[in-house]
């Protein structure tokens, strides 16, 4: 249809007439489910967070009771007191994110161009770990690393690290869960774009005395920026507001990330307004760098 | 990198093909704008009604229900009559459990003693998450699927002053008399009118016998420096500070000043600051003993002895010598169940000694019944002799209950805790 007449009248055409008026709605009502879906379950939940965020404590300090206020300097005492934990979260998801790319392309490359008849199986493997609850995973992690486990063990035997060191309950433990727990998350758009790279594309860059590392650099990578972009971002998104990997690979007090302060002020102190300021700063924080990243990665590769 | 390197070059047909694609259709961008003007409209709307709704509302979870932050629920008409069921949530590894054949033996006893169908779910994993999981429910009196919940002191009390449970059905409950005299008059529920104990304990000190041969006995053993990043301490601060702060002297029975609990505050500070402490833990500890990531604890009294039973015996426990915690798990009828006559008859079955002994034998726990001992010589006689389910004069001279601590004071001492957790 409309390509077909493109291909006819030739490269300067002008672009089809625009269609009529019912057409023009069908996007608009092709939309309606997911407009119905967020608005009940993303902008009515958003709108009492963001009245949550402003509320101050009831009179007679009863647990958990608060009133509607508009007291805006909840975030003010919100960011002030705990912009450490903030910066360590976008820290720990920025280098969780840099080694999830580094150990997932990799992966990814070898899946889509080397792996032959292996590739299903092995697009399997990178899969398989979502059949376990990621919690579960996270706490045999614990067990596996544990001070006198095999792993720690034969590490010190060997004096690879020190007789004193421990693997878990540290900030390198946080970040490797971390990586470990998302590396799926980047592993399959990476894929997903590479695999869909024409491998005539990388023939031409041979035939046009591009080495390996070239044809790679120029063609390759290139063509899998749309995976690259969506990867990091579905792992620096989740990643930034995590807090179980803290919880269960941390080590108190210098590992809480700003998903163990919303869950302490949430449950343990039953104090909604800081956790609910807290959750809309983080959220904006998280648009406003996504936002930027975009920009300069650019929207259209994200197809 | 520049822009043009980013995208593969297209030929000058692909680049029409693309863009008559794009222009037979409302281009990506011009379809978010009308999402967002969409959004926008459902966002000023909502903003409109459910703002005012909000107002006056106790917490998020509620808004819009109405329930004015004053006016305490009624509990649910009772239709135990008529439906003969009872949903209980508690603990894990809180009620005697059959491995071969996959039930609850005293459980089953009572499904068939009384005809009342009861489930049994290991649904409360630590009081404050709890809490914050129900609580928006039960302020707008609704039904959480439970009857009986299964909640420590402190909190007990705090979902008593709040409203969110009911009264016990006493009618049905002549065993109720048999509960221990030191646990029969609390503060936070004069006469025990809406909750009934289902078991106590310790917190104290738990070591790897092997590896801390000396053993423990009191709380400043821990901070030895051979155990250094091997030792752990509960997240109930009450538990953890408490042993603190009996340690310093003090007595957590009765009112004391902000200044003994922030002593107690700074020694724990320290401890995390320096690496001693690996870290600050709720029920989990226990897989850290077992993998010897911990060698020293604070902890439960029943949960060590029921390590030893699964695991062997390599670990012990003691109160230390300066004081430790008793501490009580209270069964409670939130105020939406409308099965309470049917769940205090529960409870009231597990007040039968017999029951109790056994229920005891499993758990490890300090049995709240009178006469259990005696049936618990029947069940095993070395058991009837353990401490730490019977407990003995000496014993409960060195433990105190934590006082309960008005709800503001509540707040601040948590804040402080979880502060100097990094939170």
């Amino acid at each position: 249809m409309a390509i077909a007449s493109v291909a006819h009248t030739g490269p300067a055409a002008p672009p089809p007439a625009p269609a009529g008026r019912s057409r023009s709605l069908t996007p608009y009502l092709l939309l309606l489910p997911g407009i119905a879906w967020l608005t009940i379950f993303f902008v009515v939940p958003i709108v009492t967070l963001f009245g949550t965020s402003l509320q101050v404590p009831a009179e007679g300090g009863e647990t958990g009771v608060f009133v509607q206020a508009f007291r805006f300097a909840n975030y003010v005492d919100a960011v002030t007191e705990y912009w450490a934990q903030f910066s360590r979260s976008f820290v720990y998801a920025g280098i969780a994110t840099v080694l999830a790319l580094a150990i997932g392309y990799p992966l990814a490359y070898m899946i889509a161009f080397k792996a032959g008849k292996l590739r299903n199986l092995l697009l399997v493997l990178v899969v398989a770990p979502f059949f376990a609850s990621f919690i579960l995973r996270t706490i045999a992690w614990r067990q596996i690393l544990a001070d006198e486990g095999f792993v720690v063990s034969s590490l010190k035997w060997l004096h690879v690290i020190p007789q004193t060191a421990t693997v878990t309950a540290s900030a390198v433990a946080v970040v490797a869960g971390i990586t470990y727990n998302f590396l799926p998350f980047m592993t399959l758009p990476l894929y997903a774009s590479l695999e869909r790279i024409d491998p005539r594309l990388l023939e031409a860059g041979s035939d046009l005395y591009g080495n390996g590392f070239t044809v790679f650099r120029k063609v390759t990578f290139p063509l899998s920026l749309p995976g690259v972009v969506a990867g990091t971002l579905l792992t620096f998104i989740p990643a930034a507001g995590d807090y179980v990997n803290a919880a269960l690979l941390g080590r108190q007090p210098g590992t809480a990330m700003i998903g163990n302060v919303v869950e302490s002020r949430f449950f343990r102190i039953v104090d909604y307004p800081t956790a609910a300021s807290l959750s809309f700063v983080l959220m904006a924080a998280i648009l406003v760098l996504v936002f930027l990243y975009i920009r300069k990665a650019g929207t259209e590769e994200l197809v | 990198m520049s822009k043009s390197h980013r995208r593969p070059p297209l030929s000058p047909e692909a680049a029409q093909i693309v863009r008559a694609l794009q222009a037979g259709r409302p281009s990506r961008r011009s379809m978010l704008t009308g999402a967002g003007a969409l959004g926008m409209g459902a966002f000023l709307a909502a903003c409109s009604t459910s703002a005012p709704g909000a107002t006056g509302s106790a917490t998020g979870g509620a808004a819009g229900t109405g329930t004015a932050p004053a006016g305490k629920p009624s509990p649910a008409v009772d239709t135990s009559d008529t439906d003969k069921v009872v949903n209980w949530a508690n603990w894990t590894l809180y009620l005697d459990f059959d491995d071969k054949s996959k039930t609850y033996p005293t459980l089953e006893a009572f499904q068939k003693k009384t005809g009342i169908k009861a489930t049994y779910t290991e649904d409360i994993e630590d009081n404050d998450s709890y809490y914050g999981k129900v609580q928006a429910q039960l302020k707008a009196g609704q039904d959480i699927g439970k009857d009986i919940i299964v909640l420590t002191d402190y909190m007990a009390a705090r979902v008593i002053r709040q409203g969110l449970v009911q009264p016990l059905v006493e009618s049905v409950m002549p065993n109720k008399t048999r509960i221990l005299p030191n646990l029969a008059e609390v503060s936070y529920d004069q006469g025990r009118k809406q909750s009934l104990t289902w078991q106590s304990g310790y917190a104290g000190l738990a070591w790897n016998k092997a590896k801390v041969p000396g053993g423990l006995k009191n709380v400043s053993d821990l901070w030895n420096p051979d155990l250094k990043g091997r030792v752990e301490v509960l997240s109930e601060w009450r538990d953890t500070l408490g042993l603190i702060m009996m340690e310093q002297g003090k007595r957590i029975d009765g009112k004391f000043a902000d200044a003994d609990f922030e002593n107690a505050l700074a020694v724990l500070e320290k401890q995390l600051n320096d690496g001693q402490i690996r870290q600050v833990k709720g029920n989990s500890y226990k897989e850290d003993l077992i993998s010897e990531d911990a060698l020293a604890v604070i902890g439960w009294s029943g949960d060590i002895f029921q390590l030893v039973a699964e695991n062997g015996d390599k670990w012990d426990f003691a109160i230390p010598e300066a004081g430790g915690t008793l501490w009580s798990d209270n069964m409670l009828i939130p105020v939406g169940s409308p099965h309470a006559k049917n769940a205090s008859t529960l409870m009231n079955y597990y007040y039968d000694p017999k029951v109790a002994a056994e229920v005891a034998a499993y758990v490890n726990y300090i049995c709240p019944v009178q006469g259990a001992q005696a049936e618990m010589e029947k069940i095993d006689a070395e058991l009837a002799k353990s401490k730490l389910i019977f407990p003995t004069e000496t014993d409960l001279a060195k433990v105190q209950v934590f006082y309960s601590l008005d709800p503001e004071t509540e707040t601040k001492y948590t804040e402080q805790f979880q502060k100097v957790l990094g939170n």
